[in-house]
């Protein structure tokens, strides 16, 4: 067994290598929620809206987007973005891919959601003289969010620890920072083992806070 | 995209960029057709081995999460938040550097293995979720009437709740399946010449990429098509008459 030494983790390293590191992995896990919820959102109003053209494509891309592997689909924006908007470097390209790869997710989670509202309320919404969009708006869609509320967060972590996956592109995310700070002190073994626990700690606490939010949830209905 | 596509790539050789009589290769050269077959056989043997491992060890996580002793369920929900709440990139790491620089004595183990534990043991964490969840959909009665009946633990859970519990969670497994063969393209991280390495590192060294990516990602889809056709057809010939029918 060989000897684990800490020491050299120091602020000034910290602060160096790793902050930076986490405050992207942290912007790119709520821009790619707040992005991937409302493009899900729109997908899933597409695939229920009961009109071919609006369902099929909406369905395409859910379920092309949904078969590759998340590596692949960031591969494949990384290198396709810049051939259609010019160079935008790693960390944007990874900002557009998970906003554009999470949506499919959320908006299988909202589709469900969406069908959780009963139909009476929608026709509810009707019958007092609103559009379509506004009985979306005011009715379905607060209560098909809040129905879908801890499965929407659940998805979040999981898209938490996806973030680490930009790593195939280079991206200065929380692992990479890490990684760097490693090398540089010839440490890979504490880094990588000190990233692991604080993967660990934050999705840990973030799903016992999710779980504590479903128990409050359910009482009150 | 490219308009002059360059699929003649695929019978150049990797080493003299030169193209070979024969699209598989002649001789001792390989051509870039044979790295992507491969590639794919790497991707299919970590998945399918990882598979097998995370049935395995799942299913056995699975059942010590719904045991009466409060220690050994405890292990079982240890395991489980531990598997889950760590990215699989940084788990592949852990197995690949970490461990390998606390114990020297692994560091002859290669890659492949480490991968398909790695791959294994998180999806475990999933698939143990999973059972978990299908032995708890079964009435409390059938534990208790196999107990009544004087067989022990063990042997309850061998005649009375798993052979239920087991098929209840072939569908959500199924899905699991799909994920492992998407999941196992992390490993190109730790430098196994799967599908996903294949498209970085030849997409890298020629100049089209598209030439690679289209082959890899149709080859990600056929592959998890065909495990999700192989479980289909596990589920239907295990299904028990009549009772999952309507599930």
């Amino acid at each position: 067994m060989s000897q684990l030494d800490f020491s050299f983790l120091t602020w000034d390293v910290i602060q160096n290598y790793v902050l930076k590191g986490f405050f992207f992995s942290v912007e790119l896990t709520l821009v790619a929620m707040l992005g991937g919820i409302v493009l899900g959102t729109v997908l899933a109003m597409m695939r229920l809206s009961g009109k071919p053209w609006l369902e099929k494509p909406a369905a395409f891309y859910v379920d092309t987007l949904r078969s590759i592997p998340l590596v692949m689909v960031i591969l494949w924006f990384f290198l396709l973005i810049p051939k259609l908007l010019g160079p935008l470097g790693a960390e944007t390209s990874a900002l557009i891919t998970f906003t554009l790869f999470e949506a499919t997710y959320y908006s299988e989670i909202m589709r469900a959601g969406i069908q959780s509202v009963s139909k009476g309320q929608v026709h509810a919404g009707f019958a007092l003289g609103m559009t379509y969009g506004q009985s979306m708006r005011l009715v379905v869609l607060p209560q098909a969010f809040r129905n879908m509320l801890p499965v929407l967060l659940t998805q979040t972590i999981v898209l938490f620890q996806d973030t680490s996956l930009v790593y195939a592109v280079g991206a200065h995310d929380l692992l990479k920072g890490f990684e760097t700070a490693g090398k540089n002190f010839n440490r890979p073994v504490e880094t990588y083992l000190v990233v692991a626990c604080i993967y660990l700690g934050i999705c840990l606490s973030l799903s016992q806070l999710v779980r504590r939010l479903q128990k409050k949830i359910a009482i009150i209905r | 995209m490219s308009s002059n596509w360059d699929w003649q790539m695929y019978c150049r050789t990797t080493t003299e960029q030169t193209v070979a009589d024969h699209c598989l290769g002649s001789g001792g050269d390989i051509t870039y057709l044979q790295w992507l077959m491969s590639a794919w056989g790497w991707t299919l043997s970590v998945s399918v081995l990882g598979l097998l491992v995370a049935l395995v060890v799942g299913a056995l996580i699975g059942i010590l999460r719904t045991v009466p002793d409060r220690r050994l369920a405890m292990v079982g929900e240890v395991w489980t938040e531990f598997f889950r709440n760590i990215p699989l990139l940084v788990q592949l790491f852990l197995w690949y550097h970490v461990i390998p620089g606390i114990f020297p004595a692994l560091k002859a183990v290669p890659a492949f293995a480490l991968v398909v534990v790695g791959l294994g043991f998180f999806t475990s964490a999933r698939i143990a979720e999973q059972v978990k969840a299908g032995i708890n959909t079964l009435p409390r009665g059938q534990r208790f009437a196999g107990l009544a009946l004087g067989l022990t633990l063990p042997q309850t859970y061998r005649h009375v709740i798993l052979p239920m519990a087991f098929r209840i969670v072939i569908p959500p497994l199924t899905s699991e399946s799909m994920n492992i063969v998407k999941n196992s393209a992390v490993a190109f991280a730790v430098g196994l010449a799967e599908l996903a390495q294949y498209a970085q590192q030849v997409s890298e060294e020629s100049s089209h990429f598209e030439e690679v990516f289209i082959p890899v990602t149709l080859l990600y889809f056929l592959s998890a098509f065909a495990i999700n056709r192989l479980a289909g057809f596990i589920e239907k010939r295990v299904r028990v008459p009549g009772i999952l029918g309507a599930k």
